[in-house]
């Protein structure tokens, strides 16, 4: 790695004791000598291990749970449904008063993708909780599926989940978060070219090192601990708190060492089901999603189908940016409005175009609930806009790192979510690139800067 | 057939901090009777490092060695509020919680070493090595050590501090989208070279160039393993992994680490990195959060680059070598 004190000098005083050194880390040793303790390395006595029973349909009604052989398996403790929570229709970001609560701990009366949970089984060993849940026989009733955002919001396509009512997130401003700048109907008109391309992305994961889950211990004063990797300690004591119906103070919570996280482990789904299963058997419980449920029930980064429309001139001036963003959420919200909304703030990129129009939408599917991911609501949209910037720089025939010099943003510029734009350094960052990459532009783009003088 | 090379630029801007504000840290600092400072958090160091860098900031803020700053976090009994580790929002959020707990504290120990020395408080500094001294004469001066001792055992005076950053809510106007997103962006370029192979669509990466502009580079080695490790992030989402490769279809998911394609070493190109510095207005030593960003110019560049070697687009991410085929037969097929 290279430090380019170069540029922006004049805004640092290079006069730092501690920072600005490259110290050692102080849990390093324990991490590369296998020292360290993870939530996981600690055991207690009559610990009790759940093991959860998942949907096998997309979409589906129960019909009815039967679960006298499972309750007679060797080591079964006790059994969990929807009825043993107290309050188990939930959505994590009502914290941040965005609701409707969407989502069962529990299903109740229908699973809406496959691998939502029914019923928890809780069990002296792994192995019985595992023998046990195969055990639990659960009628459905298939019912029709949408599996991705165009059958969603196609006209007649059955509700996914009826807490929302239609196959997508209701704002405040519609079905979509809006930005609105300028007139792009006149900058389409005015525009030498027109370019509308389609974006896709599939849904990826997350991949820590170590899967998500928690251990809960009953402290014996009507209190419980739960050793956790959680990304977010208060934002899931708080949660677990509405779930369990519970007072804050009986949750302590501990944890803030985690073998990864990159999104995967901000919503709330291991911890308030451990925790009642704690209360309700008065043993310790341990709940850790195995690899399988990590990569296919855990939540990914959504799919997405972007739209991107430019006007563009011959000069290389964008003249005009219509966006349309569709972010999968799968069956339930979690953290997918403030993801889809976060990519309309994100738009039109760091560019200064006088006329640009945008609408994000959050579309249901019955598919794994996907939430939030390293580069939430912006890495789908960097990727279409980065390669829409390349496409317009090869239709006007302009070399592609020359055109962004031309439309960059710089201090001062008024941007489509009408802030004024402060700090910009995107076009040092691209002059650093043509020297390290040694791919040259012309001279009056090296000479450019993001201040404006004054 | 051959083998064909091409290159790619992307350039892109990302948000520090949680999106539309309204996300609170706050932290507690404490002197020990001996001088040592303990950071009190609920923050949650995920493995980048949270843990460091704020023992970093409250040792540069107080004025001491930060081996001798301990952090307790993430402990909801002990440690105060803390929204969480994402939205790139640790070293800027809680790092500012961190600066003003330590300012506190650093007050009452500067009051406390006055007292000691019959001098002003404000006419005190550290020097950075456990000793307090007054501004000019270095002689006239006091060890943090006794400095503590006393504020215990003498006067009664707890050294300590407590701080809270929240950069407040934003709204979004519903008509216009009118809001503030952010206080502060961080920025990328990335230039990636490709080997295509035509025959096969088989994509190897020959070297990725990261240009990252991050405010302020708190702890340079810290900086560089968290953008190395972005960038080999930002190929493996370009060009392998998917829980459903054919998306919609739910088939073919990969479930474990062995159908869950990522590069291996074997895999990974010469990757550079480069970082500027202009500081944030509002970033704990004008530091930014460069955690998402820096695994986000990889993804538009490699896809850049693959149709530069090709002349074939690849809009469905990821690319993958089918992808790759498929498109190149239909631009064969005419």
């Amino acid at each position: 790695m290279k430090l380019a004190k170069s540029y922006f000098a004049d805004q640092r005083k290079d006069d730092l004791r501690e920072l600005g050194q490259g110290l050692q880390r102080a849990d390093v040793p324990g991490h590369v000598t296998g020292k360290t303790a993870y939530f996981a390395d600690r055991t207690f006595p009559g610990m009790l291990y759940l093991k959860m029973v998942r949907s096998p349909h997309h979409h589906a009604r129960i019909r009815s749970i039967d679960l006298s052989e499972a309750e007679r398996h060797p080591g079964v403790h006790r059994i969990l449904t929807h009825k043993d929570i107290p309050h188990n229709l939930y959505t994590v970001l009502i914290l941040i008063q965005v609701g409707p609560e969407d989502e069962h701990v529990l299903a109740e009366d229908k699973v809406r993708w496959k691998g939502e949970a029914v019923v928890a089984v809780l069990a002296d060993s792994e192995r019985a909780a595992s023998e046990a849940a195969a055990r639990v026989k659960i009628d459905y009733e298939v019912l029709p599926a949408v599996l991705d955002i165009e059958a969603a919001l196609a006209p007649g396509a059955p509700v996914v989940n009826e807490h929302h009512g239609q196959n997508h997130y209701m704002y405040d401003s519609g079905p979509s978060r809006k930005v609105r700048f300028g007139d792009v109907a006149k900058g389409f008109a005015e525009a030498d070219h027109v370019l509308e391309q389609t974006y896709w992305s599939s849904p990826i994961e997350q991949a820590p090192m170590e899967t998500t889950g928690c251990i809960v211990t009953p402290d014996g004063n009507d209190r419980f601990t739960c050793y956790t990797n959680t990304q977010a300690m208060f934002f899931t004591l708080d949660n677990t708190s509405i779930i369990l119906q519970m007072p804050g103070h009986k949750l302590h919570l501990v944890g803030g060492t985690v073998g990864g996280g990159f999104g995967g482990k901000v919503d709330v789904t291991v911890e308030p089901i451990a925790i009642l299963a704690a209360k309700l058997t008065g043993r310790p419980v341990s709940f850790i999603y195995s690899r399988y449920e990590e990569m296919q029930v855990s939540s990914p980064r959504a799919a997405e189908k972007i739209v991107l429309k430019d006007g563009v001139m011959k000069d290389g001036r964008i003249v005009a940016r219509q966006v349309w963003g569709y972010t999968d959420a799968g069956a339930y919200s979690r953290h997918s409005p403030y993801g889809a909304q976060k990519g309309a703030a994100h738009y039109p990129g760091p560019y200064t175009i006088p006329n640009v129009w945008v609408d994000t939408w959050c579309v249901y599917t019955n598919r794994t609930p996907s939430s939030a991911m390293r580069g939430f609501g912006v890495t789908i949209a960097d990727f279409a806009l980065e390669v829409q910037m390349d496409k317009l720089a090869r239709l006007i025939g302009m070399d592609p790192l020359e055109f962004r010099f031309v439309n960059a943003y710089r201090d001062g510029d008024m941007k489509a979510h009408r802030q004024e734009t402060t700090g910009a350094a995107l076009i040092e960052c691209m002059q650093e690139a043509s020297r390290v990459a040694s791919w040259p532009v012309a001279e009056k783009y090296m000479n450019m800067s993001s201040y404006r003088e004054s | 057939m051959a083998i064909r090379r091409g290159r790619g630029v992307a350039a892109i801007n990302y948000p520090t901090g949680m999106n539309l504000g309204g996300d609170p840290s706050q932290a507690l600092v404490h002197s020990t009777p001996t001088g040592n400072f303990m950071v009190t958090l609920s923050s949650v160091d995920l493995g980048q490092g949270l843990k460091q860098v704020m023992a970093q900031i409250c040792a540069e803020t107080i004025g001491v060695k930060t081996e001798q700053v301990i952090i307790d976090t993430a402990d909801t009994d002990t440690g105060p509020h803390c929204m969480g580790t994402f939205a790139s929002r640790g070293t800027h959020r809680i790092g500012n919680a961190v600066i003003q707990a330590a300012k506190e504290a650093r007050q009452v120990m500067l009051e406390v070493a006055a007292e000691a020395l019959e001098v002003d408080a404000g006419d005190l500094d550290t020097d950075g090595e456990g000793n307090i001294h007054v501004k000019g004469a270095p002689q006239k001066a006091i060890s943090i050590f006794d400095t503590a001792l006393m504020a215990h055992f003498k006067l009664g005076r707890s050294i300590s501090g407590r701080g809270m950053f929240l950069v407040p809510r934003s709204y979004p106007e519903v008509e216009t989208g009118a809001m503030k997103p952010s206080t502060c962006y961080a920025h990328a370029c990335t230039v990636a070279e490709v080997e295509v192979d035509d025959e096969t669509g088989e994509v190897t990466v020959v070297s990725v160039k990261n240009v990252f502009e991050i405010g302020r580079a708190l702890n340079p080695k810290m900086v560089e393993q968290q953008l190395v490790g972005g960038s080999w992030m930002g190929m493996s989402h370009a060009l392998y992994e998917t829980t459903e490769p054919y998306y919609p279809s739910r088939d073919h998911a990969g479930v474990d680490f062995n159908e869950y394609l990522m590069p291996g070493p074997g895999d990974l190109p010469q990757t550079e990195i480069v970082v500027l510095e202009r500081p944030a207005a509002d970033g704990p030593y004008g530091a930014k959060g460069p955690g998402e960003m820096c695994a986000n110019p990889q993804i538009p560049a490699l896809a850049n680059a693959v149709f530069d070697a090709v002349g074939v687009r690849i809009d469905t991410m990821p690319i993958t070598p089918e992808r790759v085929l498929r498109a190149l037969k239909q631009q064969r097929a005419g």
